[in-house]
């Protein structure tokens, strides 16, 4: 009996170490289920065969992924070892220990944040911003960008009406106010026995979708969160009178130029509204560019892209994360070895020749970039003047706050832009007195 | 014949034959209901308590190494002088009003037709009651499309009736709307176990009383005032606090549908709940939230309650 029992205990004992030896062969890296994911997951697959250690995958969908992954490093979850999170987030995962500080590893591994572009490295990096604090290494860069219909702008009768209405050639917008006139003439035009509409733009609700969207034109006008950076002096800012025209041309472009119904779309709506043919021209993150060129009816000649357009001054809003080693991994050194090797210039080039955005300045900076896609050189262009959302740890507060007195102006008629922008300010204050900040 | 319990005793081993021997009726109860009393207690009471503590404190469960203050009251203060947290209560208000209005007397309605004999009365019911066997995800998503203003049926009848244009309105966008068209959905999908009930209070009424009231020469109305609803009246309002207390807390199918716009116009107190909680983060604050919506539920529910007995007595 006794014979018996030491066997099984035995057995169940090399079955545990077994288990426990698969598991810190293992890592599981959580991002948002799009294009690129799928396009990490078979670049990965170079770092199993280098490394032996397999690669787990957990990606969700945009609308759950900011709740789904803040729970889990709230509750100190072990489900992700590494992480591609939002630029948001990295306040808050740094300054409540959910993101290792790279910056030992770094140096260690000779790893320079110099080989990356600037505008990334500030954004997805660092903490507190624009300090040597570096808690992930850039991964995708991201921006709003804009994608038309080449096909229907190329039509000579499309042309000929016009230019006899606008004195000029239909071409891609350089202004957000070109950008409102073309879609406006698109909006409920009859084109092969279908009615089109100007443009899909995002007005969702629940997340962050019309906080991305207005942004665009907000920061194109002028909009800034401080008068002084660090100094959450906002008044004269957040409502100046640019960025209160800003917010009026954003509401007008959705009032006129957008598909009915549209009062609550993000990125998926406009995707579907693009490839459905329903829309001339629709914004979207640059992520999804090269599944829209590779696009069987709406891709290839039919389609071209271009950057945000400028107002009183070129920007864009950001997007893309930063990858970072969550601190309650239990196979940190897999963790930094996938980061090493992710932060390889041939590594980098392979990520973007799959359809990943790189943010080494290897690929940026090679000659042939601009060429290597349709809408390489508008990424470029893009990156050069992106703007970000707050990255506070309070950001959510600051991000719901701003979601309701955007969609409360723009989609359900309340008030006034000025109105909104100065509620969103006395929002806004209210969580830094909460935070200790004011 | 043999006895079965005898034999069940006889089978019982021993040494626990032996302890239970010894025990009373009263500490065999006990040991019998110990296990429910202390998963009530470790699942509902004691979060209860907790979150009662929580209230008072500026507690953020995403900053756990941060020092906790106790701020008193400041956090129902807050909420009770907030006139955004006001305005939802106001939209819940609607929104539990008019789904209780329609329901009852759409399924009340629904199960006085249903409760005649006629050909093809089962199928009809099992196909009355489909809606409220689906999810409400499934049921979100599907009305979505319904009310998709260039593809949805409903604005096509709409414009079928009566003229107006499909793609000219929004039934879940601007316009005053989305608070109407999330009572028309949860109408929809919950009539149905409205008229379950009522279907069981009609069928409990005994033949013989209206037999009686028929040889009283009764006229067929005041049989319904008088024997139909005074004896259905407590099954209905069974029904009215079971859906009260769901829809009061109702969440998943509206954020399915408007997440609570356009604006606020359609933001119910439980997904501003949601948001300020597992959003936001302010624990302590969405905490007192919490217990102030489960004062108010309670405090209703309490009062009904005696309102339901009292009825049931008469």
């Amino acid at each position: 009996m006794k014979a018996r029992l030491l066997a099984a205990t035995s057995a169940a004992a090399l079955c545990f170490a077994g288990g426990a030896s698969a598991q810190s062969n293992e890592l599981t890296l959580c991002w948002a289920a799009w294009d690129p994911a799928n396009a990490l997951v078979e670049l990965s697959k170079d770092f199993e065969a280098q490394s032996g250690i397999k690669m787990n995958f957990e990606f969700v969908p945009w609308p759950n992924f900011a709740d789904r992954m803040l729970n889990e490093l709230n509750s100190g979850g072990q489900l992700c070892d590494l992480l591609i999170g939002d630029s948001q987030w990295i306040g808050g995962s740094a300054e409540n220990g959910h993101y290792v500080k790279l910056n030992d590893f770094f140096d260690k591994e000779g790893i320079s944040m110099d080989d990356f572009a600037p505008a990334t490295v500030y954004a997805y990096s660092t903490w507190p911003k624009g300090t040597p604090n570096y808690y992930a290494l850039p991964a995708m860069g991201d921006a709003n960008g804009w994608f038309y219909r080449k096909d229907w702008f190329a039509r000579p009768e499309i042309q000929a009406e016009f230019k006899e209405k606008y004195g000029r050639d239909l071409a891609e917008p350089k202004t957000q106010k070109e950008l409102l006139e073309i879609a406006q003439f698109f909006q409920g035009r009859e084109i092969d026995g279908q009615t089109v509409y100007g443009a899909s733009i995002f007005t969702e609700r629940g997340s962050e979708g019309i906080t991305m969207g207005a942004t665009g034109a907000l920061y194109a006008w002028g909009f800034k969160y401080e008068n002084t950076p660090g100094s959450y002096d906002m008044e004269g800012a957040v409502n100046s009178p640019a960025a209160v025209e800003g917010l009026e041309f954003y509401k007008e472009l959705y009032k006129t130029a957008t598909p009915p119904g549209y009062d609550n779309a993000y990125m998926e709506q406009s995707l579907d509204a693009f490839k459905s043919g329903q829309v001339a021209m629709a914004m979207n993150w640059f992520a999804f560019f090269p599944g829209l060129y590779a696009d069987p009816n709406t891709g290839g000649d039919k389609i071209d892209f271009f950057v945000n357009p400028a107002q009183n001054q070129p920007a864009s809003t950001l997007g893309g994360q930063g990858i970072s080693v969550v601190s309650y991994t239990d196979n940190m050194d897999g963790a930094l070895a996938y980061i090493k090797w992710f932060a390889q210039p041939d590594v980098q080039k392979k990520w973007w020749s799959m359809g990943g955005y790189s943010c080494h300045r290897a690929v940026l900076e090679d000659p042939e970039f601009v060429n290597s896609a349709p809408f390489a050189g508008d990424f470029l262009e893009a990156m050069g003047a992106v703007q970000d959302f707050w990255q506070e740890p309070a950001y959510a507060s600051l991000l719901l706050a701003m979601q309701e007195r955007l969609h409360n102006y723009v989609v359900a008629d309340q008030g006034t832009a000025q109105e909104a922008l100065d509620g969103l300010i006395a929002d806004w204050t209210e969580v830094f007195e909460d935070e200790g900040k004011l | 014949m043999p006895d079965p319990i005898a034999a069940v005793a006889r089978a019982t081993p021993d040494p626990i034959a032996r302890k239970v021997r010894g025990l009373s009726d009263r500490a065999i109860a006990w040991l019998f209901v110990a296990p429910t009393i202390f998963l009530l207690l470790a699942i509902n009471i004691f979060p209860l308590i907790w979150t009662v503590r929580l209230s008072f404190t500026n507690y953020r469960a995403n900053r756990p190494n941060e020092e906790v203050e106790w701020v008193g009251l400041r956090n129902y203060v807050r909420i009770l002088t907030d006139d955004g947290i006001w305005a939802n209560m106001q939209t819940t208000a609607h929104f539990l009003f008019w789904t209780l209005f329609f329901q009852v007397l759409i399924g009340f309605t629904l199960a006085w037709l249903i409760n005649r004999k006629f050909k093809g009365n089962d199928l009809l019911t099992t196909l009355i009651v489909l809606p409220m066997m689906l999810s409400p995800a499934v049921v979100g998503n599907f009305w979505t499309f319904l009310y998709q203003p260039q593809i949805g049926l409903v604005n096509y009848v709409v414009e079928l009736v009566t003229g107006t244009p499909a793609s000219s309105f929004s039934m879940l966008g601007p316009g005053g709307y989305a608070p109407w068209s999330i009572v028309i959905v949860d109408t929809w999908m919950w009539t149905p176990f409205v008229m379950l009930i009522c279907l069981a209070g009609l069928r409990s009424i005994p033949d013989y009383i209206y037999e009686a009231a028929e040889i009283d020469r009764a006229s067929k109305w005041r049989q319904f005032w008088t024997i139909t609803i005074p004896m259905v009246l407590p099954f209905l309002m069974l029904a009215v606090l079971f859906r009260g207390i769901e829809n009061f807390k109702m969440f998943d199918m509206v954020v399915l549908l408007t997440g609570g716009g356009p604006g606020n116009e359609t933001l119910l107190a439980s997904i501003d709940l949601k948001r300020e909680a597992f959003e936001k983060w302010r624990t302590g604050y969405s905490s007192a939230y919490a217990i102030i919506l489960f004062v108010t539920v309670f405090g209703l529910a309490s009062i009904y309650v005696k309102a339901l007995n009292k009825v049931k007595e008469r």
